[in-house]
């Protein structure tokens, strides 16, 4: 070795290139997918956490491929089962960051018991799911998601059933965490990936995203810049609810019932709007605002819609452990083997 | 009568030929006996068991001091009942001394055991102890993933009470959730297994090959019970073999062991653990019902006589790939954490060295004979197949699993009446000892016996081309010896057993 080589002391800047893999990314060109891996990305290295302590874990769908992606410890699961691989890696490893890449098909169908499982336990472990309503790998069947009528390969003369509504659904189960971005929104998407990371618990964000070749403009009137401001309510924590392109209309509640008002007639003002809070304890506005859009009327709110605080799962099995440990003391194998009924033969 | 198994009187049709039998009245017996308590005619009819236990007392030459203490402790609240069950005791034990139907006494020897500290235990609480005893002696902690299934639940409640261990048991939501959990806890680096009985095999055998695939280490326990569906809950049967073998989509071979008695649950937990961290590969142990629940005596081993597990995890990110192989053509275990190694694994094919995805027909073809080979290859890290008697002769009664206790009996009786037969016994059903196909070809009969409809018979023709009988019971009950003993005297021209 030279002599005169100098070392680098400095250290070195985790850029989003760095949590790039070597593999070809095999989405399909122009799917929405592309988006939310470059915002998870350029997200990590402002969430600081080492890439060898970060693990992502997925299930099966086009959205599954993603772990192949990320430069840190992941799995490629089985079809529904990510949660539930999740779960066991978190439980068994608090120390690693655990991140989720599913689908509407994989969470909500084949996993939908998982999910429901690992939001009721609240198991620290950072749910992205990717909802295109449609399943896309296995070439374009109706989804759990899909809405009712909907004409696609296994549905010719329409869907005859019902969505699920993913947001309602997480906040039925206690999801502590329950957000939505879209993947044409990356500056919001970005965000909302960082606060999932803070958030202790299990965290759910819903990404609406387009699957260009077999649901193309799913969601084209919330991402089309002539009309996505009148039909997106970005929810901001402690502010009132005002959507449209010229910040003039409102979310008010008219007893349970959510209705718009304008802001111009000059008989409302922001004062009477809904003022957003994340952490409120009583579900009731949470599901009032997960089920807004059931009147086609009312925008699609994008945003954090609940951040609550509890133990979680995997905090709750650490700490049992201390407290039988500082009991008992520590195991001691001989005795527990030498137990109960024991009897000498000489 | 139903309750006992008998549609009619055994006392008055041809059933009990053969049998001495001895009729006692014993219901007018303990009504005279307890004349003089106070108790209800009713509760004096519930004396009965001890009348009973007495008389067994007195023929078997037992002291009945210690029932005596239990009666006075059970019932300590009740005088009355103390004194009513000690009369009744007393006076079944007294009947067979006074009356002189009974011309023989027996006494039962204490067996004997090697020295040393002996308990009970069950094949449930074996197995629990054994994963606790495999974790210690490999230094990895332990992560129970699991669903509740009779009759395998109480592993999950032993293991649930060891905290201070370490332990971490995870109540799944399913079936499903129990093993993906455990490959998730396994991925992290722990010890990982997962607890079921058949039904919930099924339900897992996706992720089974998952497992597989990935090369994760992985114990998969099947406390086997009535089949198929629901079938027999509490009743034991040994019909899951195939399934433990076979029951995957793909070729994906799996090591199948099988414990053959309560304590021997202990020694083969540790074995699945040693094999499943050695060969990066989900391991299957199957256990029964009738083992699970049954126990035996059990010489307590010290924790330093038991072997030590070597597990080394990968740390240097030098030359690190995924999927680069051992002499034992093992993957590395990396685990997350470890800096410099970080890497994808997963249910699609892997390229042979850089586990990336790989669609190339030659490598498909590469990896599932790999794969394949390295399951076979342990063929070479498990004991050989041994013997009990002649090796070589007329007949080998081959067995597996926890009929391993009726077969020895059943053999040893049949040597009392002068039989000449060897017997053996598969710990390891894949891949089986390398002496197998030697030992069967030293016999010119092979006799299996099994509580299925033949599994393993017909395993053994296919894989050694060797002809053997079947012998099979699928009543989700143990065998009985003496059935057994039969078909051995059958077999070697004998009448039958009589």
């Amino acid at each position: 070795m030279a002599n005169n080589e100098k070392i680098d002391v400095k250290e070195k800047k985790i850029t989003a290139k760095d949590y790039a893999t070597d593999q070809d990314v095999r989405w399909c060109p122009g799917c929405g997918d592309y988006s939310i891996l470059a915002q998870v990305q350029r997200s990590f290295p402002e969430i600081g956490v080492p890439k060898e302590k970060i693990a992502w874990i997925s299930g099966i769908g086009c959205s599954s491929r993603f772990p192949y992606y990320m430069d840190t410890y992941g799995m490629h699961g089985i079809h529904g089962r990510a949660a539930a691989i999740a779960t066991g890696l978190k439980v068994a490893r608090p120390d690693i960051s655990v991140w989720v890449a599913t689908g509407d098909g994989d969470l909500m169908s084949i996993g939908g018991n998982h999910f429901i499982h690992a939001c009721r336990k609240n198991i620290d472990i950072n749910i992205l799911m990717f909802n295109n309503r449609i399943y896309g790998l296995t070439k374009g069947q109706y989804s759990p998601t899909s809405e009712k009528g909907k004409v696609t390969k296994s549905t010719p003369y329409g869907s005859v059933d019902y969505p699920f509504n993913p947001i309602s659904l997480a906040m039925g189960a206690d999801a502590t965490f329950v957000a939505r971005s879209i993947d044409r929104e990356p500056k919001h998407l970005k965000e909302l990936i960082k606060k999932a990371a803070d958030h202790k618990g299990v965290s759910f964000v819903e990404v609406f995203q387009n699957c260009n070749i077999f649901n193309d403009g799913a969601f084209s009137v919330l991402t089309d810049k002539q009309t996505k401001e009148d039909h997106l309510l970005y929810l901001e924590d402690g502010k009132p609810m005002v959507f449209g392109k010229e910040k003039d209309k409102g979310i008010k509640l008219e007893g349970l019932k959510p209705v718009i008002v304008d802001l111009k007639d000059g008989k409302h003002s922001e004062s009477d709007l809904i003022v957003h809070d994340e952490a409120d304890k009583n579900p009731v506005k949470g599901f009032i605002l997960a089920h807004l859009t059931d009147n086609p009327e009312m925008p699609t709110p994008i945003g954090v819609f609940r951040r609550t605080e509890k133990e979680t799962y995997d905090g709750g099995i650490e700490k049992q452990i201390e407290h039988i440990t500082e009991k008992k003391g520590k195991g001691d194998l001989e005795k527990v083997l030498f137990s109960g009924n024991t009897w000498k033969v000489n | 009568m139903k309750t006992a198994g008998y549609d009619a009187n055994p006392l008055e049709d041809e059933t009990l030929t053969g049998h001495k039998v001895f009729q006692v009245p014993i219901t007018s017996l303990t009504s005279n006996a307890l004349e003089e308590t106070s108790l209800s005619p009713k509760d004096v009819q519930r004396c009965k068991n001890f009348f009973a236990l007495g008389l067994m007392y007195w023929l078997f030459n037992r002291p009945l001091e210690p029932t005596q203490k239990w009666i006075e402790s059970k019932f300590s609240d009740n005088p009355e009942y103390v004194d009513a069950n000690k009369k009744a005791l007393k006076a079944g034990y007294n009947f067979g001394e006074h009356t002189e139907i009974f011309t023989t006494r027996y006494t039962v020897e204490p067996a004997e055991l090697e020295k040393g500290t002996y308990r009970n235990v069950s094949g449930n609480e074996a197995i629990s102890l054994g994963f606790l005893a495999a974790s210690e002696r490999s230094g990895l902690p332990l992560f129970l993933g699991s669903y509740p299934i009779t009759p395998a639940s109480e592993i999950l409640h032993f293991l649930s009470r060891y905290k201070n261990f370490g332990v971490k048991t995870f109540q799944a939501e399913d079936e499903i959730a129990g093993i993906t959990s455990a490959i998730g806890a396994s991925f992290g680096g722990s010890l990982a297994i997962t607890t079921t009985s058949g039904p919930g095999m099924a339900l897992k055998s996706e992720a089974m090959g998952l497992a597989v695939m990935t090369e994760l280490p992985l114990v998969i326990i099947n406390i086997q019970r009535g089949g198929p569906s629901t079938g027999l809950p509490t009743k034991t049967e040994q019909a899951d073999l195939n399934q433990a073998i076979f029951g995957r989509n793909g070729e994906a071979h799996i090591p199948v062991i099988a414990a053959s008695t309560p304590s021997d649950c202990f020694y083969m937990s540790l074995e699945a653990t040693r094999i499943a961290v050695k060969y990066m590969t989900p391991v299957i142990l199957l256990s029964d019902g009738y083992i699970a629940n049954g126990s035996e005596p059990w010489k307590v081993p010290q924790v330093a006589d038991l072997p030590e597990i070597k597990v080394e995890k990968r740390t240097d990110p030098e030359n690190f790939e995924p999927y680069m192989r051992d002499e034992n053509l093992s993957r590395p275990w990396a685990v997350p954490g470890s800096p410099g190694l970080e890497h994808r694994i997963g249910g699609l094919e892997k390229a042979h060295i850089t586990g990336n995805v790989s669609y190339d027909p030659d490598n498909h073809d590469y990896m599932v004979r790999l794969r394949t080979e390295k399951i076979k290859n342990i063929v070479n890290d498990i004991p050989p197949l041994e013997v009990d008697g002649d090796d070589e002769g007329e007949l080998l009664v081959l067995g597996w699993g926890g009929t391993y206790g009726a077969i020895i009996e059943a053999v040893s009786q049949a040597r009392a009446e002068g039989l000449k037969v060897s017997q053996a016994h598969l710990k390891y059903l894949n891949p089986m000892p390398k002496n197998t196909e030697e030992v069967l070809r030293s016999f010119k009969k092979i006799l299996i016996p099994e509580l299925n409809l033949g599994q393993l018979a017909r395993l053994i023709r296919g894989e050694y081309l060797i002809e053997v009988e079947s012998y099979t019971k699928v009543k989700g009950l143990p065998f009985k010896s003496f059935d057994l003993k039969n078909k051995i005297s059958e077999l070697l021209g004998g009448s039958n057993g009589k």
